[in-house]
């Protein structure tokens, strides 16, 4: 079995490139260059410069003892959090926004949910003096004020999708939209793992950073590259994608993929794909996702807006039809209870959607002497508001 | 033969029109279809609305929210359509997005518009390569003519490939755009209708996106088969109502 990316962007029988033919100039444009100019050493030293220099990586590894205690196995953190502007999203956008320069387009856009792929977005444009435009649904806008504040500091224009929803995937649909009507000069950065090819194994190699990364850091503190289980928490999974990427062929290493079950998987209000999704096509590409009998795509829920996606990237649609990641839900209760935990007993606040990975401890035992590796993905800052009004702080 | 086909034939600038099911209310379909064969056009779109047209601009996106929201669904579209060769003769295309196509079973939709007596399909978001190696066989095996879409983008290798995949007519995009741009045609669009009809491809073309009214329907067929309009008459519908529809269709030729 394999689980990277085949030629066509197959992960099994996921992926691919579903899209009008008005998107087939852009995307084939893209197909044709990336995996080349990622693999030029000239673009490397740049990637790896921003990424130690600017993004500060490499991200701490760190042994959580006091949690370890509590829960009677090893546990150590992917300090994701830490990246410039709070999440490994960062990531991703350093590496396209380096590509877009390569292909030689001066315009940049962008969808977003909660606002964090929209504020990485916006930061690497201001970083290059490029312009960008970040779409963003018109309800998000109203419930994530202080990202759109800070995207706007950063030089963007926030557009409001005003169609459907109103939300992530509609947004997606307006970025979409707009790269038809802009083909030659405008780079359309995603910001997980899907869309059509050969935007989810892009994204995956860059985010990859944080395997490889864990590789040698365990083996610096335990003398062994590979972990028993990664965990992560996966909405569209672009953390989970770069947590897994090294371990996808070591059937050795566990892998761990932790939806958003919302309210519950069966409340009608949730995000667990896995769960609930059917094999269909969203935004170019084949794979699971929420929808109704008549292929309408429905509205999922989570208190993360990070999980609150109604398909999943097609590599981890495949991981689960192959059996080879154990997908676990976790509801907002138990997400927001772990995430305290977390907060109280290492100190670390973090975002909604990381709690979520972190609430599987409650459930799946682990042995004694197992190697847990959590990938911490983002920090808590932007997530205050729903503490607060969850716990009454 | 092909409805399609014979259409084309006759050699009549074909005016298509398409519009969206279940809109502006959920049982208008069968009524504008004979509206708009009545009043002259030559072909029409039947739109399967999709909660996520990513082709497609405000007008058409609002058309399909409303009648996903009135009710309307594949099998109640076909439910309309059942005895609509009764009552129109002129070839019937289906368009809409791969996924409601794909849950209902490509095999089982293809088989219902046969039966129905829908001459073709436009999916926009069902690329050649898995066209032609997965569903290709089906639709022969139905009768079905698959529509391909063209660019300004699209490179002449590509174009001759689509026009090699193509029994009916190649649906060209007029430009870089959703539907229902309002921009009019330029030079540009006359350099791209210029070049496409030098290519003598095998395929007749018919013109759509930023089809408004009669001079760019006009300007659009000069070198091309016919044009389809989409918005514009979804804008009429909105405005004027069903019974309006033979006032738009005279203001165009």
């Amino acid at each position: 079995m394999k689980y990277h990316a085949d030629e066509k962007g197959y992960y099994g029988e996921f992926g691919g490139a579903f899209i009008p033919e008005m998107l087939y100039p852009n995307t084939e444009e893209l197909r044709q260059n990336y995996i080349r100019i990622m693999e030029e050493p000239l673009f490397k030293k740049e990637f790896d410069q921003l990424l130690k220099d600017y993004v500060g990586r490499p991200t701490p590894l760190y042994f959580a003892e006091r949690l370890s205690k509590k829960y009677n196995t090893k546990i150590y953190l992917k300090r994701e959090d830490l990246c410039h502007t709070g999440a490994h999203k960062v990531n991703n956008t350093i590496g396209q926004i380096l590509m877009a320069k390569k292909l030689g387009k001066n315009r940049i856009i962008a969808e977003t949910g909660a606002g964090q792929h929209g504020v990485a977005t916006a930061t690497v444009c201001a970083l290059m003096g490029i312009e960008c435009v970040v779409y963003m649904g018109e309800i998000d806008i109203a419930r994530q004020a202080p990202n759109v504040a800070r995207m706007k500091m950063l030089g963007a224009e926030v557009r409001p999708a005003l169609s459907g929803s109103r939300t992530l995937k509609d947004a997606t649909n307006e970025a979409i939209r707009d790269w038809i009507n802009n083909p030659v000069d405008t780079h359309y950065i995603i910001g997980s793992v899907v869309g059509p090819h050969p935007y989810p194994d892009m994204v995956a190699r860059f985010q990859s950073v944080i395997s490889e990364e864990i590789k040698w850091q365990l083996k610096e503190k335990e003398g062994v590259e590979n972990p028993d289980f990664v965990v992560a928490c996966v909405g569209g999974g672009s953390n989970a994608a770069g947590a897994y990427y090294h371990y996808l062929d070591n059937p050795e290493v566990g892998i761990i993929a932790v939806e958003a079950a919302g309210k519950g998987i069966d409340s009608g209000e949730s995000a667990a794909t896995s769960a609930l999704g059917k094999v269909g096509i969203i935004h170019g590409s084949k794979t699971l996702l929420m929808q109704t009998q008549d292929g309408q795509i429905t509205e999922p829920y989570s208190i993360s807006a990070g999980l609150d996606y109604p398909g999943v990237g097609p590599m981890h649609a495949h991981l689960f039809r192959s059996g080879r990641g154990e997908f676990i839900s976790i509801t907002d209760d138990e997400a927001m209870k772990a995430g305290l935990l977390l907060s109280k007993l290492e100190g670390i606040i973090p975002a909604i959607e990381s709690s979520h990975a972190f609430a599987i401890l409650e459930y799946k035992k682990f042995r004694p002497d197992d190697i847990v590796v959590i990938n911490l993905s983002g920090r808590g800052d932007k997530d205050l508001d729903t503490y607060i009004n969850y716990f009454e702080l | 033969m092909n409805r399609i086909n014979q259409k084309i034939k006759e050699g009549k600038k074909i005016l298509s029109i398409y519009f969206t099911a279940g809109y502006p209310e959920l049982n208008d379909t069968v009524r504008i279809l004979e509206e708009l064969e009545k009043n002259g056009v030559d072909l029409i779109e039947i739109g399967l609305p999709f909660s996520d047209p990513l082709a497609d601009g405000p007008t058409i996106q609002e058309s399909s929210t409303a009648a996903l929201k009135k009710g309307m669904h594949t099998e109640l579209l076909f439910e309309q359509l059942k005895d609509i060769r009764k009552s129109v003769s002129i070839p019937l295309i289906i368009m809409g997005y791969f996924n409601p196509v794909f849950q209902y079973g490509v095999e089982a939709f293809c088989k219902k518009c046969h039966e129905i007596g829908i001459d073709g399909l436009i999916l926009p978001d069902l690329p050649l390569d898995v066209y032609q190696s997965e569903y290709e066989v089906i639709f022969k095996k139905y009768g079905l003519i698959n529509v391909f879409l063209i660019t300004p983008q699209t490179s002449d290798e590509r174009i001759k490939q689509i026009d090699d995949a193509s029994n009916g007519f190649i649906y060209m995009v007029s430009s870089a755009s959703t539907t229902g741009t309002t921009k009019g045609f330029g030079e540009e669009q006359q350099h791209y209708f210029d070049r496409i009809s030098a290519m003598k491809l095998k395929n007749p073309q018919i013109v759509g996106f930023g089809i408004n009214n009669a001079e760019t329907f006009k300007q659009a067929t000069r070198s091309a088969a016919g044009a389809i309009i989409g918005s514009a008459f979804i804008k009429h519908l909105t405005s004027h109502g069903v019974d309006a529809i033979s006032k738009f269709v005279k203001s165009i030729r």
